[in-house]
């Protein structure tokens, strides 16, 4: 029926703005429920969400000691070619040739935060940091080498 | 000296000033107040930096947009992009002239206030074409006709439910519609029917004052800004006070329609409570019942999503103008059988 049809469309209009409403008012009436952060006033206390992701970095021990191997599967994984791993060959003590990273080019500039490449990693040698205030006057300084000077591979990753 | 053109004058020109200076109070109140409530009810804090708890806000952005320049584009009907800002302002002040804002203290009491308003605020629309034909834009033109649109459909129904509390108080006139409601107001008397009238009344009013859910003229994420696209600093101002005097002026109507005006809450015979009652000023209860009103709609504003052009038309064509005629139907029975309070 037509009539039929037409009250009830009506009825659940105004039922479904009536629970809209009442979300709402109770956000206006709850202030504790506010999850704004007075950034940059609370810089020390500030709370971070779990899932935010900020830069991509390579994850170093205290014995400036990383995880990458230099498979390169990072790079092969990223949409946007924001990674670029320069490889060179270690001798290793038996007097064989090793290949391991030289350079862990990044370039936050491209990265879209979009996780691949941590996921592609085989051995998590790099993760997402949670880190925001990124701004700089020159577009170069974007360019981050991720390895630190002097790092090396960790024993026993292959 | 005084002879009564004098009187008259004068009159006048303390009539004008306390409107003028009502309008910067209420565009820096409800500004800020929108801001407020909008934040908490998106669960943030909203302006917290200039003056304490963010209070001067308003003040500073009028400033701000005092010291702006006002541009006329090169392209544009200098003329009418000029004057459309104004005559918005002005048929916001013409809307103020019958209002009752307290027992006694209105600028003009006539015997057509009703009519009179409804027909003032139609004009509002011709400022709103004026400006998107004048801006030569096409957002701004887009914006405006939308705007035409929907103020000439939602007149419609805005017009039948003020239609009904006429039709219950029998009389056009501001004053005897406020008097018609010292044992109650119309709300309560009215039964059912009044009510529906009432919600009616505010969608339709919302609508007309071009606010959220039904901001097409300036549905930012899709024209920019509507009509006002291509205005910057004074005469923005104009047209974005002009908004909420205009939001102001609806919730006074609705209030002194359906809630009673200036007349404080009585129930039945309970003495002691209605004297209580009698004590809190009529201004106060002018006021308070308005921006109870104005909450109701920018609580609307914040919760609702914006309809697309053919949904507010349907709205309007399908749902609102039958009702609302039904209804006017009903309420002129129940008028003629007396079956209210
Ligand atoms: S997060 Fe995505 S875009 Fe950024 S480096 Fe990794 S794969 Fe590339
Ligand atoms: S970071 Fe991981 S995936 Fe990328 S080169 Fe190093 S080991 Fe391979």
């Amino acid at each position: 029926m037509f009539i039929v049809k037409y009250i009830k469309d009506i009825f659940s209009g105004i039922k479904s703005l009536l629970v809209g409403m009442r979300r709402t008012g109770y956000y206006f009436t709850h202030h504790k429920e506010i999850i704004t952060e007075q950034y940059p006033d609370n810089r020390d206390t500030l709370v971070m969400a779990d899932r935010f992701k900020g830069e991509v970095v390579l994850i170093h021990d205290e014995h400036n000691e990383h995880a990458c191997t230099g498979c390169t599967a990072c790079e092969l994984a990223c949409p946007n070619a924001t990674i670029k791993i320069v490889t060179k060959f270690d001798i290793t003590p038996e007097g064989k040739k090793k290949k391991a990273i030289d350079k862990f080019v990044y370039h936050l500039e491209l990265c879209t935060m979009c996780n691949l490449c941590i996921v592609a990693c085989p051995t998590d040698a790099i993760k997402m940091a949670q880190t925001f205030e990124h701004s700089v006057y020159d577009r170069a300084e974007l360019t981050k080498i991720l390895n630190k000077p002097g790092s090396k591979i960790r024993e026993g990753i292959e | 000296m005084f002879n009564p053109t004098w009187a008259m004058t004068i009159e006048m020109v303390i009539a004008g000033v306390s409107v003028i200076g009502l309008f910067a109070a209420l565009g820096l109140v409800l500004v800020l107040m929108e801001r407020r409530v909008a934040a908490w009810m998106q669960i943030r804090l909203g302006p917290n930096r200039v003056g304490p708890k963010g209070m001067l806000q308003s003040l500073a952005d009028t400033v701000k947009l005092l010291v702006k320049e006002g541009m006329t584009p090169d392209g544009s009907d200098k003329f009418l992009f000029n004057l459309a800002p104004y005559i918005a302002m002005m048929v916001a002040m013409l809307l103020m002239a019958p209002i009752a804002f307290a027992k006694d203290f209105r600028l003009w009491d006539m015997n057509i206030g009703v009519l009179y308003i409804t027909a003032i605020s139609s004009i509002m629309v011709i400022s709103i074409l004026m400006a998107g034909w004048a801006s030569n834009n096409k957002y701004s033109l887009m914006g405006a006709m939308r705007s035409g649109a929907q103020i000439v459909s939602y007149e419609l129904s805005a017009g039948l439910s003020i239609l009904t509390i006429v039709v219950l108080t029998g009389s056009l006139n501001i004053t005897d519609i406020i008097n018609a409601q010292a044992d109650g107001w119309w709300i309560f008397k009215g039964h059912i029917p009044v009510l529906i009238s009432f919600v009616i009344f505010i969608i339709a009013v919302t609508a007309e004052t071009n606010r959220a859910p039904f901001d097409l003229a300036e549905a930012e994420s899709e024209l920019t800004a509507g009509f006002h696209t291509e205005y910057s600093g004074m005469k923005f101002a104009l047209f974005f006070l002009a908004e909420y005097i205009n939001v102001f002026i609806v919730c006074a109507i609705g209030a002194t329609l359906f809630l009673g005006g200036w007349m404080p809450f009585h129930i039945g015979n309970w003495e002691a409570f209605n004297h209580v009652m009698d004590y809190i000023p009529s201004s106060i209860w002018f006021f308070g019942k308005t921006f109870f009103l104005i909450f109701v709609i920018m609580w609307f504003r914040w919760t609702f999503p914006r309809l697309r052009i053919d949904q507010l038309l349907n709205l309007e064509w399908k749902y609102l103008l039958p009702i609302s005629m039904f209804n006017l139907l009903l309420v002129t029975a129940i008028a003629i059988l007396k079956w209210h309070f």
